[in-house]
């Protein structure tokens, strides 16, 4: 069946089963492969991606249910990885493998854009779908209040 | 006095065990793209320089996340006088020019800490000397920095690209100096990792990310008991599945074991997964479908109380246990585990339909050990390794399950099969249920101190599965010396105890078991620190304080203990809701020690803190040694709290993250690292912070609630 998709402002059609998990849409069928495949019950939040802005599991969520909502990945947060979340992961030298964190990334921006100023506690349940098995999580945290500053206009720097 | 190139590995101690074919660059801008359109000129195995000023540095360690696409680059970059964000780093091929490529043991920068340097030295000699000939003048006169070699006295400079064809064809210096720490202009600071901008915005290529033309998808259906052969099967629901092009029947080579599989090839992933979930099969599993984990730790506790096989041994610990004031005998047991990295199993594999093709066998995948695959695809398939060519990828974790080829060697059988290349992907209940798993294991304990609580005797019997053993490499008579990991007496613990012993017993399994981030120092480490912790408190001793004092003898030891006590404020009193507990191991040639303060909540036991001290004498990366320290205190806390990976019928009860869980960043603790500063030779960073971590978790629980967990895992909220 075919599929029109805006994805990183950008149209594609896509002709496949209905059913499809829009990670394999995104991944295979259209090759941007910075969304993972983690576990694909929607536990561990390596294929996270924004419908509208809100973070969603794209390994459960078939292609059908998107409709004409906007899809962002990743790939779509910046040309240059100048996102203030993107910067903050570099600065705090966050990734070991790597392969969950463009889920990690998606989480925190989408809460970073809902609200600037988190707390602790607000970070901790907005980031509790995203599972790291290299154990990066001190970093994750201190990155999200490093993009935090910038985001809120309190990073003097 | 020279040397030739081929003679150069030799010369800088590398050795190599594998040939290969191929190179391949990491990020995605160049995935299929292939070195030799540029002319490129070899200084040495690891160096390569072309004409237009591109520097290369091949890397021979495959990176899961633990640093080693930069660090191996450093030690290369530091005494070539280049800068390492100006280079392009390769990963190697399996070639055997290029020594070792494993990734394991936490190897490579204590295996690659000189040959690297070295290598990097004798290129930098080289230019420098084509330069001094090139001028007519002293190569004393001359220096290298920033990717250039400058005459001294005139201020005069040529490039390394202006040098690379002059020096290309000098003779290899035999004797090259190599740089002192104080000298060190990037070794040892704590540089950005290059490849972390690759992973920030989607770029970074990971095994699952490879696509190739023609390719198809395949999902494998595997037995339930993972040893056994297809009973029935019926594959027409599958085989009527949009997109599904093939259900072919093929195989899965666990060490020496083999189990029947039903492959779904389809044309996309979504499609080879549908026509799985649609096929029909029964399996005969035979003895395999009887095993249960419950039965295993029965076994193994029958097992530990037989003599057991003396591994080392200091004193007479059978006689001082008789004679002691008081003594103790403890069973501690650690379970299965699954490794569970984030990226599941999964390549793509290429066969050749054209029999006479100099390339028979083309891989992307993300491998930690592109040699050792080369030894596989030999036994399995009966490629020469001259004919394979091998693309490592980025992986997405490992921890020791991306050493065993299984998936490789699937995805192989298939492509070949199928005339097509196979991209091979693994559901993540795939890989909880399939293993290979750490080994289950028990440590039987027993102890005795005198009237002064000072510890007389002390056993540690190490009983459970071998690793070594699923090549048939277990001895009779012999203790497993892999098993033998984070204990010994002499080198690894240290303790002042007059008589003390190390034993192994072997428990027999068929469960398919495999290195799992630090392999049995994880499982000994747990038994060994928490009855030195239980003789402790029986003599009435501080478990800090005492264990300073068995040190005595071990300054290295000691020194990380002072440093922990400070930095933990040990001495400092707690009230009553809080405990701290302290446990320390040495591992991979490396020494790390933990305390942990946990506190009594209304929803259960809650840790608080970690703090923690590595010596791994000289490093590359501080940041990178404090990365997988507190990586290796997230993992190890998992193992303790999460779940274990248990077997009923002979098939794994944990499917997915929801019953195989781990640990999440809300229940995650402060962590605080701390490097001790020596000059000792660099030992391993990315395992050793683990095996001390679960004990001085439970360590603390006692202290806090006086209740001895001796198995593992177990729940926070139900102590």
């Amino acid at each position: 069946m075919q599929f029109n998709l805006n994805i990183n402002n950008q149209s594609y059609s896509v002709d496949v089963d209905p059913k499809t998990p829009l990670l394999w849409v995104i991944r295979d069928t259209i090759g941007l492969t910075g969304t993972k495949f983690g576990c694909g019950v929607a536990q561990c939040g390596a294929c996270t991606v924004h419908l509208d802005g809100l973070p969603i599991r794209s390994c459960s969520l078939p292609v059908s249910a998107v409709k004409s909502m906007k899809i962002t990945t990743v790939e779509g947060l910046s040309k240059d990885r100048t996102h203030a979340v993107q910067k903050a992961w570099i600065a705090e030298q966050v990734p070991q493998c790597g392969y969950c964190q463009s889920g990690q990334i998606m989480s925190a921006v989408a809460l970073l854009s809902k609200n600037p100023n988190p707390t602790d506690e607000e970070i901790d349940s907005a980031m509790q779908g995203n599972i790291c098995r290299c154990g990066t999580y001190i970093r994750i945290k201190k990155a999200i209040k490093r993009a935090s500053l910038e985001l809120s206009g309190k990073n003097t720097k | 006095m020279t040397i030739n190139r081929r003679n150069f590995l030799k010369n800088t101690a590398l050795t190599g065990s594998a040939l290969g074919l191929g190179f391949y660059f990491a990020g995605k801008e160049t995935v299929l793209a292939k070195v030799g359109q540029v002319k490129e000129l070899e200084l040495n195995p690891y160096i390569l320089i072309d004409t237009a000023g591109k520097i290369t540095l091949m890397n021979p360690r495959p990176d899961m996340g633990q640093g080693t696409y930069q660090s191996m680059a450093m030690l290369l970059a530091e005494e070539l006088e280049v800068d390492i964000n100006e280079v392009h780093i390769l990963m190697t091929d399996g070639k055997q020019k290029y020594g070792s490529q494993l990734s394991g043991g936490s190897s490579s920068v204590r295996v690659h800490w000189e040959p690297l340097r070295k290598a990097g030295a004798t290129a930098r000699t080289l230019l420098i000397r084509a330069a001094a000939q090139t001028w007519q003048v002293s190569e004393e006169e001359c220096y290298a920095s920033n990717a250039k070699v400058y005459h001294k006295p005139s201020a005069k400079s040529l490039a390394y690209s202006e040098l690379v064809e002059k020096a290309e064809k000098l003779e290899i210096p035999k004797e090259v100096k190599i740089k002192d720490k104080k000298d060190f202009k990037i070794v040892g600071k704590a540089m950005p990792r290059q490849d972390i901008p690759m992973k920030v915005d989607g770029s970074a290529i990971f095994g699952m990310d490879v696509k190739v033309p023609g390719m198809l998808y395949a999902s494998i259906e595997r037995p339930n008991a993972i040893i056994g052969k297809i009973a029935s099967l019926d594959d027409s629901a599958a085989k009527a599945v949009n997109g599904v092009k093939q259900v072919v029947k093929s195989s899965r080579f666990v060490f020496m074991q083999q189990a029947e599989t039903v492959a779904v090839i389809a044309t996309n992933y979504y499609a080879a997964l549908q026509g799985r979930k649609a096929l029909k099969v029964t399996w005969d599993c035979g003895e395999h479908a009887k095993f249960s984990s419950q039965a295993y730790f029965d076994k193994m506790k029958a097992i530990a109380s037989q003599e057991g096989i003396k591994h080392e041994e200091k004193g007479n610990f059978a006689e001082a246990f008789k004679t002691s004031a008081q003594t103790l005998t403890a069973d501690y047991e650690t379970p299965f585990l699954a490794h569970a990295s984030m990226e599941t199993e999964c390549c793509v594999v290429s066969m050749a339909t054209d029999p006479q093709a100099p390339i028979q066998c083309e891989i992307w995948a993300p491998v930690q050990g592109a040699d050792w695959l080369l030894g596989d695809l030999q036994r399995a398939l009966q490629i020469p390794p001259d004919k394979v060519k091998i693309h490592v990828t980025f992986l997405g974790g490992a921890f020791g399950r991306k050493a065993f080829y299984d998936f490789i060697v699937e995805a192989a059988l298939l492509s070949k099969q199928m005339q097509a290349p196979i991209k091979l992907i693994w559901t993540r209940e795939d890989d909880i249920t399939q293993g290979p798993f750490r080994p289950a294991m028990l440590s039987r304990m027993s102890g005795g101190i005198d009237k002064n609580g000072n510890i007389t005797a002390f056993e540690h019997k190490i009983v459970g599965g071998s690793i070594q053993n699923q090549w048939g490499g277990l001895q009779k008579d012999k203790a497993d010396e892999w098993a033998m990991e984070a204990v010994s007496p002499e080198k690894d613990s240290p303790y002042a105890i007059p008589n003390y012993k190390i034993s192994y017993a072997h428990a027999e399994t068929k469960v398919p078991l495999l290195w799992w981030r630090s392999v049995y120092s994880s499982t000994n480490a747990f038994g060994h620190e928490s009855f030195v912790d239980e003789l402790a408190h029986l003599g009435k001793k501080d478990p800090m304080n005492y264990r300073i004092e068995l040190f005595k003898d071990a300054p290295r030891f000691e020194a990380v203990l002072k440093l922990l006590a400070e930095k933990s404020k040990w001495n400092e009193k707690l009230p009553k809701n809080k405990a701290r507990g302290v446990a320390i191991a040495r591992s991979f040639e490396s020494i790390c020690a933990h305390v942990v303060e946990v506190e009594k909540t209304k929803d259960g036991i809650k840790i608080n803190k970690v703090t923690s001290v590595i010596d791994c004498g000289m490093y590359v990366n501080p940041d990178t040694v404090r990365g997988q320290t507190e990586g290796n205190i997230v993992m190890g806390l998992t193992a303790a709290i999460k779940d274990g990976i248990t077997f009923e019928n002979g098939v794994v009860q944990q499917r997915n993250f929801d019953t195989y869980r781990v640990l999440r960043l809300q229940e995650t603790p402060e962590i605080e690292v701390h490097i001790i500063e020596n000059n000792e030779h660099p030992g391993g960073v990315g395992e050793p912070g683990l095996p001390p971590i679960a004990p001085a978790l439970t360590n603390a629980v006692f202290a806090l609630t006086g209740k001895r967990i001796r198995k593992l895992p177990f729940a926070l909220d139900e102590v």
